[in-house]
């Protein structure tokens, strides 16, 4: 019996593979089509954004595969009064419902993410520096742990508008505007996507920093930021904890 | 025959409950609609290209026009039968359904077609908004304006009988989702969601001008902005028209054989 239902995952890993490989080819045929060959645009060459891309790629394997997964758990939760249980266990609630379920297919998606990083570079021609990828590793951690504050003040939300699970889709389909580099937006957009809700943080500084051109002063601003949101999530989560009232009453 | 005669008289109804419906869950509507956002990031990757100079025929306005075409068209030929019927099918849900003297898929498109007045009420004020100021000039005499709803209509239908027939193969398979993501990506990648079509290679064109894919939103798109010339209109709506007929067969197809083992599973 677990036999067959593991022949039965193994063949959904598989096709769920195939499916990422097609939807990461996918996102760059346009790419190809409008840059490839052009002289660059806004200061990226066809190559650059490719470095865009992957660490979009990234991002989106990480969101989807341990953030996203997790935070529909909890509304869930909310939703059928199930919270109280894990309220009880002897841990820090935040770290529980963060860590609920994972989607392990979704590794297929970093394979791609860091394969798309190869091969951009392998077509420039160049191999990144050490301290250049140390730093662009650093910003990534960054970008997830940015995302995920932003996901958790949803998912406080939820304690007060409980019917929300679109809204994940909402930030997901937010999150696309990240495949290309923030440059290419123009005035309020781009101050949107830097400042209030940080995709160029998340993507474009990462790829930058990969390679080799991203300023110092803007490296440690984002980490700074970041720290911010990170505290503002976690403050807006106790807040929103203390206001949950269970299912009964 | 007398069936036929009472289904149509049934439909107004089912049209009104689907309003109804479309009304009372117009904030959850709201937010799924905005999730569509793909179109602006194209539109900001082709803006961005196109400010030094233009690819093809397009200029940056022109891919203004195109994207928020392209937007509009999908939200307002848009369905979403394939997750109601996978769900349903999967959950036992279809059973209550089949109890109806109405036939299913039938219900669905009343369903379908009733939220359309409300999604219009945000989509069409954008589009004319994003053509006129772009310089752009709404098509205006009465046998465009007519081809245009026509092929709307036609590409909702081909997207309702396509999204229905895959969500009915639930009823054979586990893993119809799979099968519609497949669709799907093939449906952005050909049908001009992710780029015009023309500016592909000439004989990728070729070949999206012969699959379905374009019917279901490039061709009402090339209609709304100007792109297409009557002759092109013509044909198109030709080779539209014999799609929506091949997919509602299909459609109907699928669905006598399946419901068939779903009554076997109820036992």
């Amino acid at each position: 019996m677990s036999l067959t239902l593991g022949a039965q995952y193994r063949w959904d890993f598989l096709v769920q593979g195939a499916l990422s490989v097609v939807w990461n080819a996918l996102g760059i045929v346009p790419l190809y089509v409008a840059l490839h060959g052009r002289p660059p645009v806004a200061g990226w060459s066809y190559e650059q954004v490719l470095v865009v891309v992957g660490w979009f790629t990234l991002l989106k394997a990480v969101l989807d595969g341990a953030i996203n997964p997790s935070l529909t758990a909890v509304v869930d939760h909310i939703r059928k009064g199930t919270l109280d249980f894990v309220l009880m266990k002897p841990a820090d609630a935040q770290f529980l419902v963060s860590t609920a379920k994972f989607e392990p297919w979704r590794v297929v998606d970093l394979v791609a993410g860091a394969g798309i990083l190869v091969w951009a570079f392998h077509l420039m021609g160049v191999v990144p520096r050490a301290a250049d990828v140390v730093v662009s590793t650093a910003l990534l951690l960054v970008a997830v742990a940015v995302l995920y504050s932003i996901w958790i003040v949803v998912v406080a939300a939820a304690f007060w508008v409980v019917r929300l699970d679109n809204l994940s889709y909402l930030l997901s389909s937010l999150l696309d505007f990240g495949r290309w580099p923030v440059s290419i937006f123009k005035g309020f957009v781009r101050l949107l996507f830097t400042i209030v809700i940080p995709i160029a943080l998340m993507t474009t500084y990462p790829a930058e920093a990969l390679l080799g051109r991203l300023a110092f002063r803007t490296a440690a601003l984002g980490i700074v930021g970041s720290l911010v949101f990170a505290l503002v999530g976690r403050l807006v989560w106790t807040r929103a904890i203390g206001r949950y009232t269970s299912a009964s009453s | 025959m007398l069936r036929r005669v009472k289904v149509l008289r049934a439909y107004p109804t089912l049209l009104r409950v689907g309003f109804a419906g479309a009304v009372a869950y117009r904030a959850e509507m709201l937010v799924w609609m905005l999730t569509m956002t793909m179109p602006l990031v194209s539109l900001a990757l082709w803006s961005a290209v196109s400010a030094a100079a233009p690819v093809g025929r397009f200029g940056q306005r022109d891919f203004v026009a195109y994207f928020l075409a392209t937007l509009v068209v999908r939200q307002l030929t848009g369905s979403w039968v394939v997750w109601e019927l996978i769900q349903e099918i999967k959950s036992g849900a279809l059973a209550s359904r089949l109890l109806k003297p109405i036939h299913p898929l039938v219900a669905y498109s009343a369903e379908n077609i009733a939220a359309i007045p409300m999604r219009a009420l945000l989509a069409i004020p954008m589009a004319i908004i994003g053509i006129v100021s772009g310089g752009g000039k709404l098509p205006h005499d009465p046998p465009l304006v007519a081809a245009l709803f026509l092929s709307l209509f036609a590409a909702w239908f081909i997207t309702f009988c396509v999204m229905a027939m895959i969500g009915t193969l639930s009823f054979f398979m586990e893993s119809s989702y799979s099968i519609f993501e497949i669709w799907l990506a093939c449906f952005m990648l050909l049908s001009g969601y992710l780029l015009p079509l023309e500016l592909f290679p000439e004989w990728v064109r070729r070949v999206t001008y012969a699959l379905p894919f374009r019917y279901m939103l490039s061709f009402p798109v090339e209609i709304l902005i100007g792109l297409a010339s009557p002759a092109e209109i013509a044909r198109g709506l030709l080779v539209q028209g014999s799609y929506c007929v091949g997919s509602c067969l299909a459609a109907i197809v699928v669905w006598r054989v399946g419901v068939r083992r779903f009554g076997a599973f109820g036992g």
